[in-house]
C-alpha cells in the first residue's frame, strides 16, 4: 500500500468522529446537528475502508455503501421534518423543541 | 518500498486531504451560518473523497461524490435556502459548564477510541494484505452486491423506499399551517421574528404581512 498506513486513516476517523459528537452537543440548530451527523457517519465509513484495505475483504465497503444509503433516507427524514417544524411555526432550537416531551 | 516517488507522491497527497478533512469539518461546527456549514461539508465530503481513493475503494469514492456531495448536499441547501433568516440559530446551548463537558466528552471519546484500538489491534494495523487492482472496482462491488451480499442490498433499497415515502408524507400540507410566515396565531413568537435581525428588527406591524392579514380577518 502506497502512502500512509491503515493506523493513519484510523486517527483521521477517529478526530473527524470527535469533531462531529462536538457540533452534535455543541450546536442548538437542528440543521447544524443534521451535518454534524454526517461528518460523524462519513467517519465510521473511513474506517470501514480502511479496515476492508486491511483485510482484502471487500466487505468493509459494501458496509460504507449501505451507510450512505442510510444516511441519505436519514437526511431525507430529517430535513422533511425541520421544514414540518418551520411550517408549524416552531422555534428551530433543540434545545426548546419539547412539543413531544411526556 | 518499491515505488519511492509514487509514495512520497501519495503521502503528500493524504497530508493535503487529511488536513482539508478535519479542517473543514471543524468548520462545520463551528461557522454561525448554515450556509457555510453545508459548503465546508461538501469540501469535507470531498477530501474524504480523495482519502478512498488512496485507500483503493474507487466505487466507494465515486459514489461519495455523486450521492453525497451532489445530491445530498443540494437537498440541504435548497432547504436552507427555504427557511432563509430562519435557520441562523445561536452558536452553543446550555451553560458554559455544559459546553466544556461537551468538548470534553468527544475528546475523551477520541482519546478512548483510539488507546484502545491501538491497544488490542496496534501490531495487527500495519501488514496490510496484498490486493490487486480490481479491489473495489465497480464490477467487484456489483458482484458482491449482487452474490453475497444480495439481502442488505434489497433492504437498501426498501429503505430507501421507505424513507421517500416518508419524506412526503413530512412535506404534505395541510390546509391549517398552509402559510409562511404564519398567521396571528403564537403572538409571542411573532415578536421573536420580528425582533430577528434578519428582519430589521422591525416592529410587528411592519415587518409581516401576516400581522396585517389577521387584522383584516378581525375586521371583517
Amino acid at each position: 500500500m502506497l502512502g500512509p498506513g491503515v493506523p493513519f486513516y484510523l486517527v483521521v476517523s477517529g478526530l473527524l468522529f470527535a469533531v462531529g459528537t462536538m457540533g452534535v452537543l455543541l450546536r442548538r440548530s437542528p440543521l447544524v446537528v443534521l451535518l454534524s451527523l454526517e461528518i460523524m457517519l462519513n467517519a465510521s465509513n473511513l474506517a470501514l475502508v480502511a479496515f476492508s484495505r486491511l483485510t482484502g475483504e471487500l466487505d468493509g465497503q459494501i458496509f460504507a455503501l449501505a451507510v450512505m444509503a442510510v444516511a441519505a433516507s436519514e437526511v431525507c427524514i430529517g430535513l422533511g421534518l425541520i421544514v414540518a417544524m418551520a411550517r408549524r411555526n416552531l422555534e428551530l432550537d433543540v434545545d426548546r423543541l419539547s412539543e413531544l416531551r411526556g | 518500498m518499491r515505488h519511492p516517488v509514487g509514495n512520497v507522491l501519495v503521502w503528500i497527497i493524504w497530508v493535503i486531504a487529511a488536513t482539508a478533512c478535519v479542517g473543514t469539518g471543524v468548520r462545520v461546527v463551528t461557522a454561525t451560518s448554515p450556509f457555510s456549514s453545508a459548503l465546508s461539508l461538501i469540501g469535507n465530503l470531498a477530501s474524504l473523497a480523495v482519502l478512498y481513493l488512496l485507500a483503493s475503494a474507487e466505487f466507494v469514492a465515486a459514489a461519495q461524490v455523486l450521492v453525497y456531495a451532489g445530491a445530498v448536499m443540494v437537498m440541504f441547501l435548497f432547504v436552507i435556502a427555504y427557511l432563509g433568516g430562519r435557520a441562523d440559530a445561536p452558536f452553543a446551548g446550555g451553560t458554559r459548564l455544559i459546553q466544556i463537558a461537551s468538548v470534553v466528552a468527544s475528546g475523551l471519546l477520541l482519546a478512548v477510541t483510539l488507546v484502545a484500538l491501538l491497544l488490542k489491534a496496534g501490531g495487527r494495523l500495519s501488514d496490510e494484505a496484498e490486493v490487486e487492482t480490481a479491489f473495489g472496482s465497480p464490477a467487484e462491488i456489483g458482484r458482491l452486491f449482487l452474490t453475497d451480499h444480495l439481502l442488505a442490498f434489497e433492504i437498501t433499497s426498501i429503505v430507501l423506499l421507505i424513507a421517500a415515502v416518508g419524506g412526503v408524507v413530512l412535506g404534505m400540507r395541510s390546509s391549517a399551517e398552509d402559510s409562511f410566515p404564519p398567521p396571528d396565531r403564537h403572538p409571542q413568537e411573532r415578536t421573536t421574528i420580528a425582533g430577528d435581525p434578519a428582519f430589521g428588527g422591525q416592529t410587528p406591524e411592519v415587518a409581516g404581512f401576516a400581522a396585517g392579514s389577521s387584522r383584516g380577518e378581525d375586521a371583517s
